[in-house]
C-alpha cells in the first residue's frame, strides 16, 4: 500500500487541453469563420482595433446518441417544494424550461441549441487571416530594422572570459617567454639532475664540490628568472571579438488611400474604413516589418496618422489624383532606395472631378505602377437600377479597367456591403501557393 | 484546547498536510471509513479546468469533444456563470484528487474530507464499482489507450481516427453491459493482451495482403460449424459496441481496438451514472460531519467553520419547482438529506419511522447503517429502501405525470400517507438509469446473406427516440457496420411503431 502523498502539481503540465481545443476549433472552422465575420461586421471600429477576446456562437455541435425524446410518451417527475396541490389536481405547464415540462421540441443534440465559446484574439486572427499574404514580396535590402546578426570580427585584447581564445593567447605567451629567455623546464631538469647526482655521492672531490656550488647557484638564478617572467601574462591574453550587423530584411510599405469626399456617404466611408482596418490588422498580424502610410483626400491629399485616418470626419470635394501624386511624392522622399516593397490600396466610390481621371491614369502608369509590387483598388459603388454586379459605371472604374487588364499586379474589386469586405480582402491578398 | 490547524485563508503544502492528517484521523477512527491511498494534487485554476474537462483523468486520448467541453467550461467560468468544481476526484487506486490553489484554507478543510475520504470510500466500497471497475488498472489502461490512439493517428491519419472515434462516442451510452458481468480480465491484463495482439499483427503484416485483400475478422462461422458455439454471437446483445467490435466484418483491427477502448472507458464510468446521488450524498455527509468535529475540537476557528458552512449551504441548495431557475432535484441535497435522515432514524426515531423503516429505527449504529447503504445500494434501490415519510414531507415531494400531447401536468401523489409509497417508487424510477436510456438491442445479423444488422428498440411508456439524433447515430452505426442496417421500434405488444434504416448510404426513418 502506498503512502498518502500531497503533490504540488502547479509546476506540472499545463494546458493539457490545448490539443483538444485546437481540434475542436479546426473541426468547426467554417462555422467559426462565419460567426467571426458576422461578429466583426457588428462591432465598431474602435472595438475591433482594441482587440481582446471574441465570443462566437456556432450552431449545434454534433454529438449524437440514441436517446429518448423528452417530448414523447408518458413521463413521471418528482418535484420538491409542493405548496398547494393534492393528488388528482392538474397543473398548467410552466412557461420556462426547467419546471416540470422539460424542453419541448428543443434540439436535443447535446442539449444546447447554440453554442458560444470564446476565441482568443490570436486564434481569431489566425482563422481570419489564414490563406492571406502580401503578394510579390520579393525585394530584400538593408534598412532600419530591429534585426541584427552577430558576426565574428577578429580578436581583441579585452573581453569576457567566455571569449578567451586559448590558442592565440598561448602563442603570445610562448613568444614573450622565449624573447625574455625564461628558463624552460628542460633547463631546470638538467640542473636538478646534476645536483641530484652530485649530492648522491657520499664523498666528493674538490672539483665536484665546486661544481655543486655552481649548480646550486645556477638553480637559484633559474628559479628567480622563472618567477620574474611569468608563464602567462595579462598582455598575452586574446579574446574573440563579435560585431552586430543589421540583417537584410524584407520590408514593405502599404499606402492606404481613402476618399473622404462628400460623394462618399457616411455608410460608404464606414465601409472603406472597415476595409482598411481589416487590412491593417492583417498586416500587423502577419508581418513584423510593414510600414503603413495613411493618406486621405478630398480635393487635397494629406498624410495623416492612424487615429485620424480612422476617426476624422473631414469632408469636401473629390480630386483623386492628389492622393496618387502625394503617394508618389512620399515614395520619392523616403522609399526609393533600400529594397522596399511598395503596395497601394485605394478605396473610393469611383466618382471624380471631371477631367481628373485622365490625370490619374497618367500618374498611375508613369509614376506609380513602375515602382509598385501590387495595386489594389476597392470601389464602393452607387447601386442603381442599371448596375450589373461585378461591374461599375463610375469614371474611375472604367478608366482603371484597361490598366487592370494590362497588368497582373493591378486588381480591382467592388464592395457593396459589410458582408463583402472580408471576401474581397481575402481575394485581393490570397496566398499564391 | 487544541490549536487551530490554520489561521486566515492562505495555506501552503504544509498546512494542507496538517489538515489532511487531522481529517484522516476522524475519517478512519471515528467514521471507520475504508479508503484507497490518497494522492492529493494542488493545481492552478487553468489546470483545474483541464482536469474537469477530461473528467479528472490524468491521461486521456485527444478528441474534439473534450475541446468543446473545455471551451464551454472555460467561457462559462470566465463569464462568471459557473464556479469551478470544488474538487475533481477519480475512481482509482491510488485515489487522485485535485485541489485549487485559489481555494482558501477553510475550503480545503471542506474539500479534503469530501473528495479524499467521502468519494474515495464510496468508490472503494460500493458494490457496483467493485464489480464493474478496476481502479488499480484504469490509469495504466488510459495511458495505453491514449498512446494507442495517438499512434493510430500517425499511422492512419487524423481523419480516419476521428471518424471511428466519433462513431464510437455516439454509441458509447449503448455500449455498456448492464445485466451481464463484464469480462473477467482486469484492465491491466487487457492492456497486456492488446500489446501482444499488436505485436502479433506486426509480425504477420504483409503489405501486399493488406492492400489487396479486404480484411476478414476471425471467421467464427467456421468455428460454429466446427461445433464451437462459444464463438457465435450471443443474441440479443444490448452492448452494441461489444458486438461490433467482435463481429463486424468491415472493421479493421485497429478500429476494433478503438471501439474496445471507448467501450471499456464507458463501462468504467457507468456505475458513476447509477450512483451520482448516493456518491455526492456520502461525500457531503462526510465533509459536514468532519468539519463539525474539527470545529468542536478547536482545530477549526469559528471563522473557518462558518466559511465551510456557507459553502456547504450553497452546495445543498434546492430551488423549488415553480421557481424560474429550477433545474431538477439537486443530487447533493437529496443525498445529504437522506444520509442525515438515516442517522436521525437510527438514533432518535419517531413512531412513524419505526413503522416504515423497522430494520434500522432505533438501532443506534448509524455509522454501520450508512456504511452498509453506501456499499450495497445504488441510487434507485437506496431510495426504495431508505426514503422516509418524514423526509418526503420535509422536501415536500410530489409526483406528477405528463402525457404527450397534454397541455397540463397531472398530480399523481403527494407527501401524505396515501402517497408515500407511490412518491418513493416514482422517485426511485427517475434515478434508475435503465429507464433514462433507450432499450436497444441487436437481435440478428445475417452473416451468410446480405449482412443485414437488425436492432430492436423496446418502447416503454410511449417514449420514442429523438429522431434527428437517432438518424445521426444510425450513420455512426453504419461507419462500424458497412452493410444494411435496420432498427425497429416496438411497443410492449410487439407492434412496430416506427423504424430506422440505412439505405443507399443514408439513414432514413
Amino acid at each position: 500500500m502506498e503512502k498518502d502523498i500531497i503533490i504540488d502539481g502547479r509546476r506540472g503540465t499545463r494546458q493539457k487541453n490545448l490539443g483538444n481545443r485546437q481540434r475542436f476549433v479546426d473541426r468547426y472552422k467554417q462555422q467559426v469563420k462565419k460567426a467571426a465575420t458576422e461578429n466583426i461586421n457588428r462591432r465598431t471600429i474602435t472595438d475591433i482595433a482594441g482587440g481582446g477576446d471574441v465570443s462566437v456562437p456556432i450552431g449545434s455541435t454534433d454529438e449524437p446518441s440514441f436517446q429518448l425524446d423528452p417530448a414523447t410518451g408518458k413521463r413521471v417527475y418528482v418535484l420538491p417544494g409542493n405548496r398547494e396541490y393534492v393528488a388528482g389536481d392538474t397543473i398548467p405547464i410552466p412557461d420556462e424550461s426547467g419546471g416540470g415540462g422539460g424542453r419541448e421540441g428543443a434540439d436535443q443534440g447535446d442539449g444546447m441549441d447554440e453554442f458560444r465559446f470564446i476565441l482568443t484574439r490570436d486564434e481569431f486572427m489566425n482563422i481570419y487571416f489564414e490563406e492571406m499574404e502580401l503578394p510579390n514580396l520579393v525585394k530584400t535590402g538593408l534598412g532600419k530594422s530591429n534585426l541584427e546578426i552577430t558576426h565574428r570580427a577578429g580578436f581583441s585584447k579585452s573581453g569576457p572570459m567566455t571569449n578567451v581564445d586559448l590558442r592565440r593567447t598561448m602563442r603570445n605567451s610562448m613568444g614573450r617567454r622565449s624573447a625574455l629567455h625564461r628558463p624552460s623546464d628542460g633547463e631546470m631538469e638538467e640542473v636538478l639532475d646534476g645536483i641530484e647526482i652530485l649530492t648522491a655521492r657520499e664523498r666528493r672531490s674538490a672539483d665536484e664540490e665546486h661544481m655543486l656550488e655552481v649548480l646550486r647557484a645556477e638553480l637559484t638564478r633559474l628559479k628567480r628568472a622563472r618567477t620574474i617572467v611569468p608563464f602567462i601574462d595579462e598582455i598575452d591574453v586574446r579574446y574573440r571579438r563579435f560585431e552586430k550587423r543589421p540583417a537584410p530584411v524584407t520590408k514593405a510599405v502599404m499606402f492606404c488611400l481613402m476618399d473622404v469626399s462628400a460623394s462618399m456617404s457616411e455608410a460608404k466611408k464606414m465601409l472603406a474604413k472597415r476595409f482598411f482596418l481589416l487590412l491593417y490588422m492583417f498586416l500587423e498580424w502577419e508581418y513584423e516589418e510593414v510600414t503603413i502610410v495613411f493618406i486621405r483626400h478630398t480635393t487635397e491629399a494629406a498624410e495623416v496618422d492612424e487615429k485620424s485616418f480612422f476617426t476624422d470626419q473631414r469632408t469636401g470635394g473629390t480630386v483623386v489624383s492628389t492622393a496618387l501624386i502625394l503617394a508618389r511624392k512620399i515614395i520619392e522622399e523616403r522609399y526609393m532606395s533600400g529594397g522596399w516593397n511598395l503596395y497601394v490600396a485605394q478605396a473610393s466610390d469611383g466618382e471624380n472631378f471631371s477631367g481628373d481621371t485622365a490625370l490619374c491614369v497618367q500618374v498611375l502608369k508613369e509614376r506609380l505602377l513602375p515602382f509598385l509590387q501590387y495595386f489594389a483598388y476597392v470601389e464602393i459603388p452607387e447601386v442603381g437600377p442599371f448596375s450589373e454586379s461585378g461591374k461599375s459605371n463610375s469614371s474611375l472604374w472604367e478608366s482603371y479597367t484597361p490598366i487592370a487588364q494590362a497588368h497582373e499586379f493591378f486588381k480591382m474589386k467592388l464592395i457593396y456591403g459589410p458582408g463583402d469586405i472580408y471576401p474581397v480582402l481575402k481575394d485581393l491578398f490570397a496566398k499564391q501557393s | 484546547m487544541t490549536t487551530p490547524l490554520f489561521v486566515g485563508s492562505s495555506w501552503d503544502v504544509e498546512t494542507l498536510q496538517r489538515i489532511y492528517d487531522a481529517v484522516e484521523s476522524i475519517a478512519l477512527e471515528d467514521l471507520n471509513l475504508d479508503v484507497f491511498p490518497n494522492q492529493l494534487q494542488v493545481v492552478s485554476s487553468d489546470q483545474m479546468l483541464d482536469a474537469y474537462a477530461s473528467v479528472g483523468m490524468p491521461y486521456m486520448y485527444k478528441h474534439w469533444s473534450f475541446g468543446k467541453r473545455f471551451a464551454l467550461d472555460e467561457s462559462e467560468y470566465r463569464k462568471g456563470n459557473k464556479g469551478l468544481a470544488y474538487e475533481v476526484v477519480i475512481n482509482s487506486d491510488p485515489c487522485i484528487s485535485y485541489y485549487m490553489e485559489e481555494n482558501s484554507a477553510a475550503m480545503q478543510a471542506l474539500t479534503v474530507p469530501h473528495a479524499a475520504f467521502g468519494h474515495n470510500h464510496f468508490f472503494k466500497n460500493n458494490y457496483l464499482f467493485k464489480e464493474w471497475t478496476d481502479p488499480s488498472g484504469i490509469l495504466v489502461y488510459l495511458q495505453f489507450a491514449s498512446d494507442y490512439i495517438a499512434q493510430c493517428e500517425e499511422k492512419h491519419g487524423l481523419a480516419a481516427v476521428e471518424r471511428i472515434l466519433d462513431a464510437a462516442h455516439a454509441l458509447q451510452s449503448s455500449g455498456v453491459f448492464r445485466a451481464k458481468r463484464a469480462a473477467p480480465f482486469s484492465q491491466e491484463e487487457r492492456a497486456k493482451r492488446a500489446a501482444e495482439r499488436r505485436k502479433y499483427e506486426a509480425e504477420r503484416y504483409n503489405e501486399l495482403w493488406y492492400r489487396t485483400v479486404p480484411q476478414e475478422p476471425i471467421v467464427f462461422d467456421q468455428e460454429v460449424e466446427n461445433g464451437n458455439d462459444k464463438a457465435a454471437p450471443h443474441l440479443p446483445e444490448e452492448n452494441l459496441l461489444y458486438f461490433l467490435e467482435k463481429y463486424s466484418p468491415s472493421l479493421k483491427a485497429w478500429e476494433r481496438e478503438i471501439l474496445r477502448i471507448v467501450r471499456i472507458i464507458g463501462q468504467y464510468f457507468y456505475p458513476q451514472r447509477q450512483t451520482k446521488m448516493m456518491n455526492e450524498g456520502c461525500a457531503t455527509f462526510v465533509h459536514y460531519y468532519i468539519t463539525q468535529v474539527l470545529w468542536e475540537k478547536g482545530q477549526l476557528t469559528d471563522g473557518a467553520y462558518l466559511e465551510t458552512l456557507h459553502n456547504h449551504t450553497n452546495v445543498i441548495l434546492q430551488i423549488p419547482w415553480h421557481h424560474r431557475f429550477y433545474g431538477g432535484i439537486n443530487p447533493y441535497k437529496l443525498g445529504f438529506e437522506m444520509m442525515m435522515d438515516i442517522r436521525r432514524i437510527c438514533e432518535d426515531p419517531t413512531g412513524e419511522d419505526k413503522e416504515y423503516l423497522p430494520l434500522i429505527a432505533g438501532c443506534g449504529d448509524w455509522r454501520g447503517v450508512l456504511k452498509d447503504a453506501w456499499a450495497n445500494y445504488r441510487d434507485d434501490s437506496f431510495i426504495l429502501q431508505f426514503l422516509s415519510p418524514q423526509l418526503m414531507r420535509k422536501l415536500r415531494l410530489f409526483a406528477v405525470s405528463h402525457q404527450e400531447g397534454d397541455d397540463k401536468l397531472q398530480v399523481d401523489s403527494i407527501h401524505d400517507e396515501r402517497g408515500f409509497d407511490e412518491v418513493r417508487k416514482s422517485l426511485a424510477d427517475t434515478y434508475a438509469v435503465v429507464n433514462r436510456d433507450p432499450d436497444i438491442e441487436i437481435v440478428s445479423a445475417d452473416f451468410r446473406g446480405n449482412r443485414l444488422l437488425k436492432l430492436r428498440q423496446q418502447i416503454k411508456h410511449g417514449r420514442t427516440l429523438h429522431t434527428k439524433s437517432a438518424l445521426q447515430t444510425m450513420t455512426c452505426l453504419n461507419v462500424c457496420w458497412d452493410y444494411p442496417i435496420v432498427m425497429e421500434c416496438v411497443n410492449p405488444r410487439g407492434d412496430i411503431i416506427s423504424s430506422f434504416k440505412i439505405a443507399d448510404g443514408t439513414a432514413q426513418k
